[in-house]
């Protein structure tokens, strides 16, 4: 039960952080759907056996993270809530993928180099993402979304979806509430009570989606979903862009971790 | 200014599952009357403020806002002149902050951004809130929300003001506050409750329902002390105009006899 609450308090949490004003917050959300798309596409075009030169593409998510003021636990959290996910991807990689790749003169089992691989993707995708939602919002998201010409209908299925995450969270406290009042000596749900429960709250959710949907309607909704703010993009966005795309090029071309090596190795010699 | 008339004509109204929710109803509310619909549960009125919403069609019968008939190609310009406070506020307030909640409706009549703050902080005034604009509309108390779900209503600048029982688990001081906003606008209103204290207060006619049928309607003095006619459709005089079983004179002007009786 105060776990349900938890989780509630902390959905809203990206909201209310995405409320707050750094230079990243500032930025205008298309291009900061932008920056992370790149990212994205990428962070994921790196073979599967290269890990080493996936580091440099950790400077993003750090920077971000650092300038957007958003609290460590909170985020680490929600990185690791993927990561048992990500590992039942990963983990049979080893055992099946016994070759031996050299690295640096160092052996290494290739099916543990791709099963870090993927951890270091997953890692730098999810953090991309939640940082993106943390320092946008998602209403400004959608709109970003609307202006990259994606269709009206998936964007609205998104921003439902995320407004009803929160509906159905709370009828689920309300409800296990009151189970839990009337049945002190318990703990959690008898599962004799599993199947009405979950009935009435499909039906309960269900109506509530429905009367929050009229009130929108009410109020003039028609499927567009305006957020009020379609500022222009300015300089500082298109340096921002271009800033990070170039890194990101660069990173991808060169092997920036091999440079930083040598020079490094040059000095003390 | 005949267009703000609200007409019901012989409307019926049956739920998908058989249950009869409104019989035959009939009445026409003029504008800048305000109207109190009263009824015990179930008695059918969240059902027919939803019909004049145009959330739900009449079987039969006829419903006009203005001279325009509520159908499905009318609604946008029907909604735009009725604003409709839920029951509950928390199926009214989906967004992220206060002011993005009042600014919802105007921003969707597609009004520059100027205009759109022009009325959200004109409503945020109005009610008393401006202080509550960048709080998240969850995070707030009932009252709180109460009144936020008021403005967002305002902020399209409707004519005729519907609500679902504005003063439904409210405290004492928040409902006085309710109240005395409702008093204070020109508007016309529709209002449906349980409070008949407050009915009393802030309507000058009361329309009484029972089992989705018009049983009176009519001067709110002389509705409100007709306690035949309240018990029988499961209500009860308002404590107000309570006669005081010691002299006979209503709560009013005992409260200057004998108080201590009481
Ligand atoms: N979705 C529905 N499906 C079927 N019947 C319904 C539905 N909603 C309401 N009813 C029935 O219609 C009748 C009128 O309900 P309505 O909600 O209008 O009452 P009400 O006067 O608003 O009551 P309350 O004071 O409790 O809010 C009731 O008998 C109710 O059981
Ligand atoms: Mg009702």
């Amino acid at each position: 039960m105060p776990d349900i609450m938890n989780s509630l308090y902390n959905i809203r949490l990206l909201d209310s952080l995405a409320r707050k004003e750094t230079p990243v917050h500032r930025m205008h959300p298309l291009v900061k759907v932008l920056v992370t798309l790149i990212f994205l596409i990428f962070v994921v075009s790196f073979d599967r056996y290269e890990v080493i030169r996936l580091m440099p593409f950790f400077l993003y998510p750090v920077i971000i993270f650092m300038l957007s003021d958003i609290p460590a636990i909170p985020f680490l959290k929600r990185i690791m809530l993927a990561m048992p996910f990500v590992i039942g991807i990963g983990i049979l990689n080893p055992l099946f993928d016994k070759h031996i790749l050299l690295i640096n003169g160092v052996a290494i089992s290739r099916g543990w180099v791709s099963f870090f691989s993927i951890l270091i993707k997953s890692v730098l995708t999810i953090a991309a993402g939640i940082l993106l939602i943390a320092t946008t919002g998602m209403d400004k998201l959608a709109a970003a979304l609307r202006m990259l010409k994606i269709p009206k209908i998936l964007v609205l299925q998104l921003l439902l979806t995320y407004r009803y995450i929160s509906i159905l969270m709370e009828e689920v406290a309300r409800t296990i509430r009151a189970y839990l009042l009337r049945a002190p000596m318990q703990k959690g749900i008898h599962r004799s009570a599993w199947g009405s429960l979950a009935g009435q709250l499909l039906i309960r959710t269900y109506d509530r989606g429905q009367r929050v949907y009229h009130a929108m309607c009410l109020r003039g909704f028609s499927g567009e979903y305006n957020t009020g703010d379609n500022a222009r993009l300015n300089i500082k966005d298109y340096v921002y862009l271009l800033c990070w795309a170039l890194f990101f090029v660069v990173a991808k071309i060169y092997n920036i971790p091999l440079i930083i090596e040598s020079i490094l190795a040059g000095v003390i010699r | 200014m005949s267009h703000h008339k609200l007409e019901f004509k012989n409307v019926h109204f049956t739920y998908p599952d058989g249950n009869k929710a409104i019989n035959d109803v009939s009445f026409c509310i003029r504008h800048g009357e305000s109207v109190g619909i009263i009824g015990s549960n179930g008695a059918g009125k969240s059902t027919l403020l939803m019909l004049m919403m145009g959330i739900i069609f009449a079987s039969h019968g006829e419903i006009l806002v203005g001279d325009t008939h509520v159908t499905k190609k009318t609604l946008p310009m029907i909604r735009q002149r009725l604003g409709m406070v839920f029951q509950n506020p928390d199926d009214q307030l989906f967004m992220t902050t206060v002011y993005d909640d009042v600014a919802f409706g105007p921003r969707n009549y597609m009004m520059d951004e100027e205009d759109v703050a022009k009325k959200v902080n004109y409503a945020l005034e109005v009610v008393g809130i401006p202080h509550l604009k960048d709080r998240a509309p969850f995070r707030l108390s009932g009252g709180e929300k109460r009144s936020v779900s008021i403005a967002t209503v305002l902020s399209m600048q409707p004519d005729i003001l519907i609500m679902d029982e504005p003063t439904s688990s409210l405290d004492p001081k928040s409902r006085r506050k309710v109240i005395d906003l409702l008093k204070s606008f020109e508007h016309t209103k529709i209002i449906t409750s349980h409070d008949l204290d407050m009915v009393y207060e802030v309507c000058n006619r009361v329309i009484v329902l029972k089992d989705g049928r018009v049983m009176a309607d009519g001067a709110a003095e002389e509705i409100l002390v007709n306690g035949e006619l309240l018990e029988e459709c499961g209500l009860e005089i308002p404590l107000s105009l309570k006669s005081c079983p010691k002299c006979g004179s209503t709560i009013k002007r005992v409260k200057e006899c004998h108080i201590e009786n009481l």
